[in-house]
This record gives structure tokens, sequence and C-alpha cells, in this order.
């Protein structure tokens, strides 16, 4: 059974990226960037899914770097430089809001 | 001078690539791992490798304009921020009594609790 949803998992993920990276009317940074919509997609399972509060907590700490790669991108494939500006201004949030919830998570309030 | 600058392009663009690959197997370890200790040392790594590969990329194809100097203000505050929080994000969950996966080995900083409880107390206090 394990082993049946494992290669049932491995499939989908395999059609999905080479479906990415084969189907013909994409330039190549736009391929880049649906894989890390791929990527954002896995975070978002873990954060549905996630057994325990940490979990979820790690998943959205990754998907805070994700979004910043993700603004590079588009960056680079639009060329306006403004878009850089909101990748430091998520990297800050993203930053400041996860070591919040770990002090909520430690059970500590917010102003010790 | 065209050709250094048509090599550092294709350079740019191959470190894009790498950036991308280091964030989906970031991912992919964020899915498969069975714990939360796993799951935050593949995430953080592997994704903060990526997305500074990725700002690198951005350096390397635009030159030192101003998209350059932002990628490099980002790279700067991505290696001095992520291993921050995902120290915290670890010691949180350990205190808020996460528990290992069953095939793990070995648990220091819970014997460090149990063992000598006086100097742990000690460096909470100080730091």
């Amino acid at each position: 059974m394990r082993a049946i949803r494992w290669l049932l998992g491995l499939l989908f993920l395999a059609m999905i990226v080479t479906w990415i990276l084969i189907s013909p009317p994409l330039s190549f940074l736009i391929r880049c960037f649906y894989i890390i919509l791929l990527c954002g997609i896995l975070c978002l399972y873990r954060i549905l899914r996630g057994p325990t509060a940490a979990d979820r907590a790690v998943a959205i700490d990754t998907l805070g770097i994700l979004i910043v790669g993700f603004c590079a991108i588009l960056s680079l494939s639009t060329g306006r430089s403004w878009y850089l500006d909101i990748a430091i201004a998520w990297a800050l949030q993203s930053f400041i809001g996860v070591l919040a919830l770990t002090k909520f998570l430690e059970g500590r309030s917010f102003d010790d | 001078m065209i050709e250094i600058v048509k090599i550092l392009h294709y350079a740019g663009y191959g470190f894009v690539v790498l950036g991308v690959l280091f964030d989906f197997f970031g991912c992919l370890g964020l899915i498969r791992l069975p714990d939360v200790y796993n799951r935050l040392q593949a995430a953080t790594k592997c994704v903060t490798m990526g997305t500074c590969s990725i700002m690198f990329g951005v350096l390397l194809i635009s030159g030192l304009g101003s998209q350059g100097i932002k990628a490099v203000f980002v790279i700067i505050f991505l290696i001095l921020t992520a291993p921050t929080s995902a120290h915290a994000l670890s010691r949180a969950a350990h205190i808020a009594g996460v528990p290992l996966c069953k095939r793990s080995v070995c648990d220091y900083y819970r014997e460090d609790k149990v063992l000598r409880p006086e100097q742990m107390s000690a460096e909470e206090e100080k730091s």
C-alpha cells in the first residue's frame, strides 16, 4: 500500500515536471517560473496536512524564501528591477513573522 | 569584451537552473521526510542555497546595475537571516514537545536538559 502511494506520487510529480519541460511554446525563464510554482504547491500541501504546528511554521518559512526566488525570476524575465524591491521586503517580513511564530510556539508571549 | 559578457550571461543562466533544481529538491524533502527536524534540515538549507544561487545568477546576467545591487542585498540578507530562523524554529519545536521520528538515534538537547539543568538555565539567563 505504501509502495503504491509512493509510486503514484512519483508518477504524478514526474508527469507535471515533464509537461513543464516539454510543452513547446514557453520560454526558458517561464519554465523555471512554473517549477517554482510547483514547489510552492508542495509547500501548501505541507501547510494543509502538517501533523503539528511546527510543520506548518517550517512550511511557511520555506514558502517565504521561495517567493523571494520567484520575484527574482520575474524580474529577469520582464527586465524591471522593482520586483527585487518586493523580494527584499518579503524576505524581511517573512523573517520577522517566523520569529514571532517561534515565540508563540515556545509558549512565551510577544513582549518577553 | 562581448565574449566576456556572453560567457557571464550563460553562467548566470546556469546558476538560475542550479537554484531552481535546489529549490525543487528542498520542497521534495519537505514533502517526503518523516519528522519536523528532518524536514527543517532539508527545506531550509536547500531552499536558502537555491534562492541565493538564483540571485547570483541575476547578478551575473544583469551586471552591477540596479538589479545586481539589489540581488547582492538579498543574498546578504538571506545568508544572515535564514539560519537564524531555522535555529529558532528547531528550538521552539523541541521546547513545544514535538516528538522525534521513531527511527532517530539520539537526542543531545534533551540529554543536556536532563543531565545538566543548572548549566542550561545559566546559559539561557546569559542569552
